[in-house]
């Protein structure tokens, strides 16, 4: 396959609602892992109340609060450029309340559901119990491309800070196993439908795994492989935070109730 | 200075006198067994027995407040420099910034000392209530480690309530913090000061009407409603405060931008309780460090700097700060809790900005911020002790002999290092 000779358009949507936990940095880690392989990147961000561009090759949507949540969700489905760009075949990575906001429906800082953006097939709800607040960690994970390759993405690790449960609908995929922290709230972590992921893995996600980013480039540039880039750093961050997961450092708190409903 | 304290103007009362003897036998028993400095457990047993303490102990006194998410230690000293050649000053120097290390500090003091408080955000209306200042310095809301920025919001909704509620005589405030300006907006007297500080990533959203704020040079407005930057009464340039047009010289002792704005705040607020320009001037010139923060120190035989940032606002100021490139600098950071557990707020800190300098990187979440330093396409290397970082940072080609050193670090990393330098020098 030929890589394709324009710019990738990286877009971040909303970064002044959806801004919260340093996600930002998502994009900083796509533009210069394309950079260092001399792909010409083009990023924009959006702020809420501008006007969204359809024609982006990947979106990026952050965490955020309650209230700008829900303003982000209006504001997002107004437009409708988010849906024509997926339509059109555009990546999508959102995490957090921003993969929220992409299911069918999540509450409101009221606890009131609120209609999300169906770009991906599942729900979020409410749960009564503390906030997962700590390192979250995955068994090895995988995604499966559109031409149905599967590409290994290694154990994925970040951390989460998020009250909701999410439920994965029929027609999607979780994006991982669970091995220590909360993730949904049912075993699994994270939905995948087609190429638009969503993730409750902050760290920022693609500064901690690295292997997500590139499955997510190669996606975009429509390439089987990447060149390799030097990840020593990224090796020896991935290494300790890992073990401080297994070893607790920051684990969420979760009751026993929480362990009883099998999650 | 107003109050319906039934204490006499000679001082606190007996019992409040009863409960800062307590609270003093407290600290002490407190500090035997090690539990640190022992004030604010003290406070907080005076407190219990007598909840009533604080207004007693300030019944009688000025009292200056001071906070803010960064800058309020450092312009708290700056205050307390201000007015010592003038009258007694009581400050909470130790950084016990709530209200039962208040009480501790200001339970051993002469009555007349007028009193310079540092108070935690969330403490401000109940110190407020309390105290009844009259003088209240409000310089900025940010987000500060875990905290979301909805709680910044909230903050400033509580700020903007106990101005309502018990107007002080004078309030200083930050006309370029929307959330400030927003807050101090309803009290009566303030005196605003231009500060031509850049950070606004945590107040994008108009704190009157959710709309947006829009930014210029020295201006802001909301395009939804009519919040705008009020009319600045002070300013500082490279060399002077400007107050109502009366430039003052000043050769500060403390580094930087960011402390010359601290200067005006402090120069504004000791004029309000009626501290002569040259005598104000001459204390804040002598503040030359601040609980350890731009103090120059001998580590292992090298000159030092150790410099505090704590949340992306604060390294903000802290990387205009370091030393010019090409200097080697060191940066620290840990994630205790303290500090926050998810240091990810890394990513919302202008790296890119030390690209001419080499970093050398340590504390415990060095492999962290190395990653950052990586993507941010900083020269770096990972140090595992400041011992090691310090060593290899003088080694460094670009580092001059006889040339201080500058790390940067966050609240327990500075923390750690201080009190390795107090050891030392
Ligand atoms: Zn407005």
């Amino acid at each position: 396959m030929t890589a394709r000779e324009s710019l990738v358009r990286l877009c971040v949507l909303y970064p002044d609602l959806l801004g919260t936990y340093g996600d930002g940095g998502n994009a900083t880690v796509l533009a210069q892992r394309l950079a260092w392989r001399g792909i010409g990147v083009d990023l924009v961000s959006v702020e809420s109340g501008e006007s969204v561009p359809d024609s982006c090759d990947l979106y990026l949507v952050g965490g955020g609060e309650d209230g700008p949540q829900t303003q982000a969700a209006r504001g997002l489905a107004a437009s409708g450029a988010l849906h024509r760009a997926v339509d059109a075949g555009a990546v999508v990575f959102a995490v957090c309340a921003g993969m929220q906001i992409l299911g069918e429906r999540f509450p409101d800082r009221h606890g009131i559901d609120q209609p999300g953006l169906g770009l991906l097939d599942c729900i979020t709800m409410r749960v009564d119990r503390p906030r997962a607040v700590g390192e979250l960690l995955t068994y090895d994970a995988t995604v499966t491309g559109s031409g149905g390759e599967v590409t290994s993405l290694g154990t994925l690790t970040g951390f989460e800070n998020h009250g909701g449960r999410t439920v994965p609908g029929p027609s999607a995929t979780a994006l991982g196993r669970v091995e220590i922290g909360e993730g949904n709230g049912d075993g699994s972590e994270g939905v995948v439908n087609g190429r638009v992921l969503g993730t409750y893995l902050h760290g920022p996600a693609l500064a901690r795994n690295p292997l997500l980013a590139d499955a997510l480039l190669r996606w975009v540039l429509q390439v089987d492989t990447l060149s390799e880039l030097d990840d020593t750093d990224v090796e020896a961050l991935r290494q300790t935070r890992i073990a401080a997961a297994r070893q607790h450092e920051l684990a969420p708190r979760r009751t026993w109730r929480d362990r009883l409903r099998g999650s | 200075m107003s109050s319906s304290s039934p204490s006499h103007a000679g001082g606190p009362g007996l019992r409040a006198r009863a409960a800062v003897a307590l609270g003093s036998v407290v600290a002490t028993a407190s500090r035997t067994v090690n539990l640190g400095s022992g004030s604010v457990i003290g406070g907080r047993a005076s407190l219990m027995v007598h909840p009533g303490l604080l207004r007693e102990l300030t019944a009688s006194r000025d009292v200056i407040i001071v906070s803010a998410t960064n800058g309020k230690t450092t312009t708290t000293r700056l205050i307390s420099a201000a007015l010592a050649g003038d009258r007694p000053v009581v400050s909470n120097s130790l950084g016990a910034n709530m209200e039962a290390g208040i009480a501790a500090a200001l339970g051993t003091a002469e009555p007349a000392a007028t009193a310079v408080l540092e108070v935690d955000e969330r403490w401000v209306p109940g110190v407020l209530r309390s105290t009844q200042a009259g003088t209240v310095v409000l310089l900025n809301l940010s987000r500060d480690q875990l905290d979301r920025s909805q709680e910044v919001r909230h903050l400033a909704e509580a700020w903007r309530s106990c101005l309502l509620e018990t107007p002080p005589t004078t309030v200083v405030a930050n006309a370029d913090d929307p959330l400030v300006a927003w807050a101090a907006g309803v009290a009566p007297t303030v005196i605003w000061v231009a500060t031509g500080l850049s950070w606004h990533a945590d107040a994008a959203g108009c704190p009157e009407c959710s709309g947006r704020i829009t930014f210029g040079p020295n201006t802001w407005r909301c395009t939804d409603c009519g919040l705008a930057r009020p009319e600045t009464q002070v300013s500082v340039d490279d060399t002077a405060i400007v107050i109502d047009g009366t430039r003052t010289a000043i050769a500060m002792g403390l580094p930087g931008h960011i402390n010359r704005v601290n200067a005006a705040f402090a120069l504004a607020a000791a004029r309000s309780v009626g501290v002569g320009i040259p005598t104000a001037v001459e204390g804040i010139e002598s503040v030359r460090e601040v609980a350890g923060r731009y103090r120059v120190a001998s580590f292992n035989g090298r000159s030092v700097r150790l410099l505090l940032a704590k949340n992306p606002a604060g390294w903000h100021e802290a990387l205009e700060l370091i030393a010019a490139p090409p200097a080697p600098v060191i940066v620290a950071i840990n994630a205790r809790i303290a500090d926050g557990h998810d240091p990810s707020w890394l990513w919302d800190v202008e790296f890119e900005r030390l690209r001419s300098r080499f970093v050398v990187v340590t504390g415990e979440r060095q492999h962290d911020l190395a990653v950052r330093l990586r993507y941010a396409g900083v020269d770096h290397v990972v140090a595992e002790s400041i011992d090691e970082a310090v060593r290899v940072a003088a080694g460094r080609p670009e580092h001059r002999a006889g040339d201080t050193i500058d790390i940067a670090a966050n609240y327990t990393a500075f923390q750690q290092y201080h009190e390795r330098m107090s050891d030392y020098s």
